[in-house]
């Protein structure tokens, strides 16, 4: 999976659990809640649905990483490569 | 593993939700959603618990719902209600919520003291300055405390609200009209209450609003169990847990009304905290090696202790609610009831709120006319209903013999109409009524089991959910989120807190 690939997951699923945000102008560089209303439990939802759709493990230690999309893709990708995808 | 008198494996959950009301439902959502294998045990064949409904005569009713509080509308995001949509995966269009009109709090014999409200906080402002001149500066200066208080901090300390009220506002007058409905609508304690339940049901009411679906409460249960069902949720009706076996600090197993043992790694409870406690017998000693009395009340992190619920230090006895709903031929605005949707009045300017010395006290309470929300042009609902709501003692209604009790209904019913109707428009004709049913601490108690017949649970909330067994959360009322949409809530952050973030 490409860093591209791997954003685009990351905002397929924010575009689920808030549908009432608009996605088409998102800054890869800025953090996503800068640029949206995002607040922990949202987070969490991220991170679960990662979990339940990938089979990633995030760990509270690492939520961190997923700030921006751009180390969003940083992070992950390793993590989609490891898993064969 | 738990003895077992069946020769079958009892069954295993990785987590038992005691209760399918609202707060029940949304978790099992949750849970559900991310591949826990969940199961709602619930005693009634209906769901919704304190906000379910019936059908009497062909007729529907709703049983708690006057209105969805914490309503905001398309766009405004961070409130509970949006919240609560992300969280379960409900486009707001689902909910077909419709909002309020206009209501008012009315204080006076004849409600000659009013403070109108709708869904625009700036008209709550402006009836203040305008009623209240003297005391407009300290209202905003409240509005401003309520506004950056952390109302869903999980630990914070209970404080009094009349306390902290008082220092922004100097008229008792207005000081009662502001406590007036946000009691009404959610408190569980007499005369004061915790802050934080305090600004959350003053946001719930004033910041956001209320509206509902033209089909009542029904509308939302639906959704909630759609989507529970398509999760995978498993829901057992009719099957309530009577025991909660305790060993070694957790739950080793749930005892069904039938007898049957079921297990589970996680147990949620909405039962609210008393009746929860009084379910849980120890199966063994203690490491500690004292027995624990069966049903002894140990929550851990108790927030409030007798603070804010009981400031004089008296132990309040406990309160709950008659309503009446009638059903008329006609709508109550073309009867000249006017537009008003909720009126909370009371005919002193000293509000009492709290548990009456008779069995129901009429000089307050809430009006609620279904037929005046914003329906969708050419919806309305096809019979006009009222609903009227006061205070009233619990002890003073069970145990009476069943004919005492109808003629007791019977003749508060008229009371209650009488005292009510004072605070609404004259009319020139005498509505034709179709029918009517009434509610009584009686009713409340038997179709959800809430000790003393109790609306808005115990007095004292635990906040973080927490129990003195490890693998036991309480959600729901006694949780301490209040209304419908905190009721929801309530259910998904002890869902994500307790289980879903601790993986």
């Amino acid at each position: 999976m490409t860093k591209d690939e791997c954003k685009q997951v990351v905002i397929e699923i924010i575009a689920d659990i808030a549908p009432d945000e608009d996605l088409s102008n998102l800054k890869p560089d800025l953090r996503l809640r800068d640029q949206l209303e995002l607040d922990s439990m949202d987070f969490l939802d991220i991170v679960m649905e990662l979990r339940k759709r990938h089979g990633i493990e995030v760990p509270e230690a690492d939520y961190p990483e997923l700030a921006s999309l751009d180390s969003c893709a940083e992070y992950l990708t390793p993590k989609f490569a490891a898993l064969g995808k | 593993m738990p003895d077992s008198t069946s020769l079958q494996q009892p069954e295993h959950y990785d987590v038992a939700i005691i209760g399918a009301g609202m707060s029940g439902l949304a978790a099992g959502i949750r849970l559900a959603h991310f591949g826990k294998r969940v199961c709602i045990f619930e005693r009634h064949n209906a769901i919704g618990g304190l906000n379910s409904f019936y059908a009497i005569g062909g007729r529907k009713y709703d049983v708690g719902l006057h209105a969805v509080t914490n309503y905001v509308r398309p766009g405004v995001k961070g409130t509970p209600l949006t919240k609560l949509l992300r969280q379960l995966r409900i486009d707001r269009d689902e909910f077909a919520l419709c909002e309020q009109r206009q209501s008012r709090v009315s204080f006076g014999p004849r409600g000659e003291c009013t403070l109108q409200f709708n869904n625009d906080f700036a008209l709550l402002e402006s009836e203040v300055a305008k009623t209240f001149p003297a005391q407009i500066d300290g209202f905003r200066a409240l509005v401003e405390t309520i506004r950056s208080y952390d109302d869903v901090s999980l630990d914070a300390a209970s404080v009094s609200a009349r306390a902290i009220v008082r220092r922004h506002i100097s008229d008792p007058l207005l000081e009662d009209m502001l406590f007036c409905p946000v009691m009404y609508y959610g408190s569980a304690s007499a005369g004061d209450m915790d802050f934080g339940q305090f600004v959350i049901m003053f946001k719930a009411l004033f910041f956001e609003g209320f509206a509902r679906p033209l089909d009542g409460v029904r509308v939302i249960l639906r959704v909630l169990l759609g989507k529970y069902r398509d999760a995978g949720g498993i829901r057992r009706m009719k099957c309530g847990v009577q025991k909660i076996i305790a060993r070694g600090g957790r739950v080793a197993a749930l005892v069904l009304d039938s007898g049957e043992e079921v297990l589970a790694t996680h147990v949620l409870s909405s039962a609210g905290a008393p009746e929860t406690f009084s379910m849980i017998r120890e199966g063994e000693i203690s490491e500690a090696g004292s027995a624990v009395t069966p049903g002894a009340v140990v929550p851990n992190e108790s927030v409030g202790g007798s603070g804010a619920a009981a400031p004089n230090g008296k132990a309040a006895r406990p309160h709950s609610f008659v309503e009446t709903i009638s059903v008329l031929r006609e709508q109550p605005a073309e009867l000249g009831w006017g537009e008003d949707t909720i009126v909370f009045f009371n005919e002193s300017e000293k509000f009492a709120y709290g548990c009456p010395e008779s069995q129901v006290d009429v000089r307050s309470g809430v009006i609620c006319l279904p037929n005046n929300f914003a329906y969708p042009e050419g919806q309305q609902l096809s019979e006009g209903l009222v609903r009227f709501t006061c205070l009233a003692n619990p002890q003073k209604w069970f145990g009476l013999p069943e004919e005492r009790y109808r003629a007791d209904k019977a003749q508060w019913f008229a009371e209650i109409e009488k005292s009510a109707r004072r605070f609404l428009p004259p009319l020139a004709k005498t509505p034709e009524v179709l029918a009517t049913d009434m509610f009584t601490p009686r009713t409340i108690h038997k179709y959800t089991g809430h000790v003393n017949g109790a609306i808005y649970g115990s007095p004292e909330k635990i906040r973080s959910g927490r129990t003195h067994l490890g693998n036991l959360y309480l959600c729901g009322t006694d949780q301490g989120f209040l209304g419908i949409i905190g009721a929801m809530l309530s259910g998904i952050s002890m869902a994500n807190y307790h289980i879903l973030a601790k993986e």
